[in-house]
Formats: structure tokens, C-alpha cells, sequence
């Protein structure tokens, strides 16, 4: 469904971040995750390991689970509530020659109507006295779109990024960073359930429904800007601002403020607010004046003038085990953040009493919980 | 000077300077603090690659969620 095939996106989308010149630690994560908001549940397991040979080889292999149950507004108003589940797998070898570090990851994600196979590589270097870190990144994803309940509807998404980050140490207490991505995408690109409403007197609600229908490309371009600063007692503190935007004519703004404060050696406490704010697409309205009124209509509430606001908190404790000799150290991690979502031009239908397009705007908070154990072997 | 001029000039200075061996000028004894596991970009990808699951589920932007580069030139 719409939701699942816009989460198993950019997830299998990102390769695990490759830091040059020094290969990532044996380390396995174990997470459960958590989402409720809209009227949709989602968790389930995720698990992260990884191993470097010889110091100048590593790999990784990841596995992850959605299971949802929604009953979003959007299922609300023009279907049924559903619960499904999304398995996702991954597996990425990185090499280290000298200050270069070479890496390339596959990943699958398959659902009962979607299927996702994505392959990846990106080299970094480090230069300047090892200041500054560059990676540039090639990522590719074929996508199989299927409509449960029609054996004859079957389509196909290909979908090219390409990235190029900058990391550099500026003073012994900060650094900063780039990154700027252009995704390109080409097929069916919305959603075979969603639909979008029109006027429509002769309906006692007063509208009627159509699928939607989207171009089928899209290029998007971002830039975001970052820099962490260690402060003057031991404590950090991060700012990132991104810039998006599309041949859809969306333009979204991110930026985030985040602290970090150690206690002791063993305890870390998490701070920080998130804003997003984007304009709607070309194409999009929460009702059109006619049936067909354009070429390419879209309702999906992502592609509306929206906003969202996110203050998390996370506590960590680092420890030694003492069951085992096999990890060096662990860490359990809590993370809770709370979203609020609020839209401009997206209505609740839920209501009634109220004149088509007169509806209040919508808006949801959702929680998000991820509990985690790390090993360091 | 034309903005266009300011650039050239701007780029062939940087390609001048690529010329010479540039000198980190934050000497491998000074990057203690850097190296601090608080200052990574992501400490925890699980849980990072997580979330950014979560926001591009559910807005339009997506890309350059960047901190995948190292930088910390600790080794």
C-alpha cells in the first residue's frame, strides 16, 4: 500500500555511511521500532551487523521488518482498514586502500503488492591532512508495482541517484558538511489505490472519486549544510539546514538543532526539534472542480502544503558485559520523538455538516519509539 | 568586478593553491575533541536510517541526509 511503498524508498535507497580512511567497527545493532500516528501502527525487529578482515575489508548485513496495521484517513474515507507486512534485506562490502575506501551494497524489499531491488557504490577519500573527507555515491533501484485484486494491472519504477558529500574538520572543535543528491525517477510513480475527489452535485456527499494520476518522471534535487560543534564543557551540538526541490514543483525546507550531553562515560542523554515545511505540487488539490479536470491529479496528503514539527529525546547506557567475554562493550538505547503533522490545503473528511472544500485541515501527531541493543565485538 | 570575473579569479586561486602541499592546520594532536564518539555524524545508523524512513514516508523532500563522510581524520 500507498504507505509501505513510500517507506521502502529511501530506506533501501542509502547506503550505510562509509567513513574514509578508517573502516566501521564490528558492531551489531538489534532494534524495535515503533510508529503510531494517523491512525497507523507500524513496528517491528531491525538488525545491523558488522565485520571488518584484515583491516581493510568490512561487510554488512542488514534485516528489517514493518508490520502494519493502518487505518488512515485516506483508507478511512475510500477503503478498508489492512494490516500487511514489508520484509526488507541488505548486504554491502566495503575496501579500504590507503585513503580511499570503496563500497557497494545491494538491498531487496518486497511486500505483496510492491517489490524493490536496489544496488549502490560509492568511493570516499580523505585528503588534506585527512580534513576533509569527499564521497560521491551511484545508486540505482528497480521497483515492481502490483495492485492487489488486479491481475492485470503490473508497472515498473527506475530510479537513478546520484550524491556527493563533503566532510571537513575545520577547528579542533567543529566540523561541518555538504551533501547534494539528484534523484530521478521514471514510471509509475503514484499510488494504484489513492484517489483524488471532484465536485460533483449528482453525489449526496456533494464529490465524487477518480484515481490518481501522476506524471510518470521526476527529478529532485538536495541540499543540505550541517556543522557539529564540541562545546566547551564535553557536549556536543549539531545544526542542519536542506533545501529540496523537484520538477513537481515541491519546495521543502528541513532544519534541525540537536544536543548531545555525555554523563560520565556511561550515560548519554539526546536532545532535538526538527521543522519541515514544503509548498504542494503542481498537480495537487484536495478537490478539483470537475472529473478529469487535468492531465495529472493528485490527493496524496505528502504532496499538500504542509508542515511538521519533531522534538525527540534519547538516553543511552554503555556498559561491559559481564555474561560474555565475546563483546568488548554494549550499549541500550531509547529513543522517543513526537511529530505533529499539520496541513494546509488537505481536509478532514471525517467530518461532516460541512460543504465540500469547507472541511476543517487536517493534522496528526504521531509517536515514534526505537528501543535498541549494540554489541561491539 | 562582474560576479562572473570574481569567480574566475576565486577558482583560479583555488586551483593555485592545489599547486602547493596544503597544511592541515589541525595537527593530528589537536583532534582529540573531534574524535570524541559525540561529535559522529551518526552514532547509531540503525536508528538514524530509521527515522529518516519515517520522514520520507511522509513529506515530498527526500536526499542529502547526508553526515555519510568520515572527516574526522582521527586515524
Amino acid at each position: 500500500m500507498q504507505l509501505i511503498r513510500r517507506s521502502a524508498l529511501l530506506l533501501l535507497l542509502l547506503p550505510l555511511p562509509a567513513a574514509a580512511g578508517v573502516l566501521p567497527e564490528d558492531r551489531a545493532d538489534l532494534m524495535y521500532h515503533y510508529y503510531d500516528g494517523g491512525g497507523v501502527t507500524i513496528d517491528g525487529p531491525s538488525l545491523l551487523v558488522r565485520k571488518k578482515f584484515a583491516e581493510k575489508y568490512a561487510v554488512n548485513a542488514s534485516y528489517y521488518i514493518d508490520m502494519v496495521s493502518s487505518a488512515s484517513i485516506d483508507v478511512i474515507t475510500t477503503a478498508s482498514p489492512y494490516d500487511e507486512e514489508r520484509t526488507q534485506y541488505g548486504v554491502g562490502f566495503e575496501y579500504l586502500r590507503g585513503k580511499v575506501t570503496y563500497a557497494a551494497s545491494f538491498s531487496n524489499s518486497s511486500e505483496n503488492d510492491y517489490d524493490a531491488d536496489t544496488a549502490s557504490v560509492s568511493i570516499s577519500q580523505d585528503m588534506f591532512g585527512d580534513l576533509t573527507t569527499v564521497s560521491l555515491s551511484f545508486t540505482r533501484s528497480w521497483d515492481d508495482v502490483t495492485r492487489r485484486g488486479d491481475a492485470t494491472f503490473a508497472d515498473k519504477i527506475d530510479r537513478r541517484i546520484y550524491g556527493v558529500d563533503v566532510s571537513q574538520v575545520a577547528t579542533k572543535n567543529l566540523i561541518f558538511g555538504f551533501s547534494f543528491e539528484t534523484i530521478t525517477e521514471e514510471g509509475f510513480l503514484n499510488n494504484p489505490y489513492r484517489q483524488v475527489r471532484f465536485v460533483d452535485p449528482d453525489e449526496a456527499l456533494g464529490y465524487g472519486y477518480e484515481f490518481e494520476r501522476y506524471p510518470r518522471t521526476r527529478t529532485g534535487n538536495a541540499l543540505s549544510a550541517r556543522a557539529r560543534w564540541y562545546l566547551p564543557y564535553r557536549a556536543a551540538l549539531q545544526a542542519d539546514y536542506r533545501f529540496y526541490t523537484d520538477t513537481w514543483e515541491i519546495r521543502g525546507s528541513t532544519a534541525e538543532i540537536a544536543y548531545t550531553h555525555p554523563l560520565d562515560d556511561e550515560w548519554t542523554f539526546d536532545v532535538h526539534y526538527r521543522y519541515y515545511t514544503q509548498n504542494g505540487a503542481e498537480f495537487y488539490s484536495d478537490l478539483f472542480p470537475r472529473e478529469d479536470f487535468q492531465n495529472f491529479l493528485a490527493r496524496d496528503k505528502e504532496l499538500a502544503s504542509m508542515q511538521s514539527h519533531t522534538l525527540g529525546i534519547g538516553v543511552g547506557y554503555e556498559f561491559k558485559p559481564a555474561w560474555t567475554d565475546f563483546l568488548g562493550k554494549a550499549a541500550i538505547n531509547l529513543k522517543y520523538d513526537r511529530i505533529r503533522f499539520e496541513y494546509d490545503d488537505f481536509r478532514d473528511l471525517r467530518t461532516t455538516g460541512f460543504a465540500p472544500g469547507a472541511e476543517p485541515l487536517y493534522q496528526f501527531d504521531a509517536d515514534v519509539i526505537r528501543l535498541f541493543f549494540s554489541g561491539w565485538f | 568586478m562582474s560576479l562572473g570575473r570574481l569567480a574566475a579569479t576565486a577558482l583560479l586561486l583555488v586551483a593555485a593553491a592545489g599547486c602547493s602541499r596544503l597544511e592541515p592546520w589541525v595537527k593530528p594532536y589537536e583532534r582529540e575533541n573531534i574524535a570524541d564518539p559525540i561529535m559522529a555524524w551518526d552514532r547509531d545508523p540503525v536508528s538514524s536510517s530509521y527515522m529518516r524512513h519515517v520522514y520520507e514516508s511522509r513529506e515530498g523532500a527526500r536526499g542529502a541526509a547526508g553526515a555519510s563522510g568520515g572527516g574526522c581524520g582521527c586515524n
